[in-house]
């Protein structure tokens, strides 16, 4: 059924982003293939991967971006998947009940045994989280690894999304963000976690911690001091090279 | 968005059939219409059939379209799903209509008001399953629903003035009705434009990547070199100036040259008038065609912002 569950969940599984730490390496992108490839959601297509023109349906996206000008200018890394939305349009417009809102951890899913392929709720999605697999034809999207996160026969350190193993810098925490007292709540209390464009009203659940203010700005007052003109060694290399 | 040719004949046939549809039923149990077989059929038949043409080219934008039967299902929540109800449902009345109407020689009130009532209920709903989409926000304007209807209304006005006159039918008040129309349509289709073009972009790419306040974000390093579904779905452009002309293209086609083409005919009669009849219905097409192109080819998702698009 594609309504969503009423009330909303009181347990909100999600990731919280670090885009502070996050280099954009790409790890997490392709555990995520990797993982789910093989897991609930797979396989995942991969068309003419050795071709002219290869395609294939991913679950995340890392994009990198520069925001900001001269020394207050940085790199910024965006991870993108989906957010498991708590006003999940991508789930009310399904017309066939593929996709849900699991009523106990919020999670967003797509049922693939019951998905035409239509693509609307790729169109309803403003973070463009969904994509149609092109080998299956039907819709694929991060699963929070639901196979890995409660499987109680895989170590309890393993029982998190392949990407957040994956991560090398921790950009990546998983938990329940309806739980203020939850690590990953407070941590979005710490870092100000930002809920991303809050203003088209999907309340996502997954956050994105802002980078910290760049540490060039904050050093610019001491440079490091010119060389003595006299004396000494460097006076010497100063007097060689000067001129 | 990508205009995929599905939707393009979809929206566009079943839109005039089910505008085809009200409007004959609505001349007919008004007594416009003689109640005689012939009479009819030459429209109702037209109607169902550009109706089933549509609903089965809809059919190819899915790409599992054996399982389509499960559309039906989810019509509490989606618009996809009350438009599948609505369509099918309206063939009940509509088919009762033809029957009797056909066979019995009379239009039985109650089948003519439904299938009318069921025809504008499914555009209605057509209408909707874009106007509520969020992250589009040229579709998502209180606007475009009236735009669907007010197009189905005009196809299926200037479609019974062709084939009333092509079938020794009165054709006059479907005619009148026809030019009154025309112009309120696609004056209310440009007023969508304009509205759709002045919209200040509600995400930027730098609130999109979570950093609102730093000034504005430039693309760096794409997530993928390769293709993917969501791109090559999301991210069609059209420049603006082609827009522009085809808008004026549109008009004249959609527009203008059907309205003239009307007019000559109720002032002509005979071959001139079928001519006519004709003739308005193919421009109409075309300009239908191009307008509904545009519909897509011009929106944009909010995902673009993650590819280049400075703001939607
Ligand atoms: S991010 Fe997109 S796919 Fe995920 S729940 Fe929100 S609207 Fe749905
Ligand atoms: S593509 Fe599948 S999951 Fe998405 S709206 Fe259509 S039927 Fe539902």
């Amino acid at each position: 059924m594609t309504a969503l569950p009423d009330p909303p969940p009181a347990r909100r599984l999600g990731l919280v982003i670090d885009l502070d730490t996050c280099v954009g390496c790409q790890a997490c992108v392709v555990a995520c293939k990797e993982w789910n490839g093989g897991g609930h959601p797979g396989p995942l297509a991969d068309l003419e991967p050795y071709g002219s023109r290869p395609a294939g349906t991913w679950l995340n996206r890392v994009h990198g971006f520069e925001v900001g000008e001269g020394a207050a200018g940085r790199t910024v890394y965006f991870p993108r998947s989906c957010l498991h939305c708590e006003n999940a349009l991508c789930v009310t417009v399904c017309p066939t009940g593929a996709s849900f809102k699991r009523a106990e951890d919020g999670i967003v899913l797509v049922d693939e045994a019951k998905c035409i392929g239509c693509g609307l709720c790729a169109w309803a999605c403003p973070y463009g989280a969904r994509e149609l697999d092109p080998a299956s034809g039907v819709m694929k999207k991060c699963t929070l690894c639901v196979d890995r996160i409660g499987d109680e026969r895989l170590p309890a350190e393993d029982r998190v999304p392949a990407c957040v193993a994956a991560c090398p810098a921790r950009a990546r925490h998983f938990g329940d963000l309806g739980d203020p007292e939850s690590a990953v709540a407070r941590l979005v209390a710490e870092r100000g976690g930002v809920e991303l464009l809050a203003e088209l009203g999907y309340r996502p659940t997954n956050r994105y911690l802002p980078p910290r203010p760049g540490r060039r700005l904050a050093a610019d007052g001491d440079r490091l001091e010119d060389a003595p003109a006299e004396g000494g060694f460097l006076g010497w290399l100063d007097r060689l090279l000067g001129d | 968005m990508r205009p995929a040719p599905s939707l393009l004949l979809f929206t566009t046939l079943s839109g005039a059939g089910y505008g085809l549809l009200a409007v004959w039923a609505l001349l007919g149990l008004a007594a416009v219409l003689p109640a005689e077989p012939r009479a009819g059929l030459v429209g109702l038949g037209p109607a169902l059939v550009a109706i089933a043409a549509g609903l089965f080219a809809s059919r190819f934008h899915l790409a599992r379209p054996e399982r389509a039967w499960r559309a039906f299902t989810q019509w509490r929540t989606s618009w996809l799903s009350r438009e599948a109800v609505a369509a099918v449902a309206t063939f009940a009345p509509a088919l009762a209509l033809a029957a009797g109407w056909s066979l019995e020689s009379r239009i039985p009130a109650a089948a003519a008001l439904l299938a009318a009532a069921g025809a504008a209920l499914t555009v209605l709903c057509t209408g909707q399953i874009y106007a509520t989409l969020v992250p589009i926000p040229r579709w998502h304007q209180p606007l475009t629903t009236p735009v669907f209807l007010a197009l189905a209304l005009a196809s299926g006005l200037v479609l019974a003035f062709a084939l009333a006159a092509a079938s020794g039918l009165d054709p006059g008040l479907p005619g009148l009705l026809a030019l009154a129309v025309l112009p309120l349509v696609w004056g209310l289709k440009v007023l969508w434009w304009r509205l759709g073009d002045r919209a200040p972009p509600r995400v930027t790419a730098a609130a999109a990547i979570g950093v609102p306040d730093r000034g504005p974000a430039r693309p760096i390093e794409p997530a993928h070199t390769a293709g993917s579904w969501l791109l090559d779905e999301t991210g069609f452009r059209v420049a603006r100036r082609h827009a522009a002309k085809l808008r004026r293209l549109a008009l004249l086609f959609g527009g203008a040259s059907p309205w003239s083409l009307v007019a000559v005919g109720l002032a002509t009669g005979g071959g001139a008038r079928i001519v006519c009849g004709l003739a308005a219905v193919l421009s109409l097409a075309l300009g239908l065609a191009i307008e509904r192109w545009l519909f897509f080819a011009e929106a944009k998702h909010t995902a673009a912002v993650w590819y280049g698009e400075r703001a939607v």
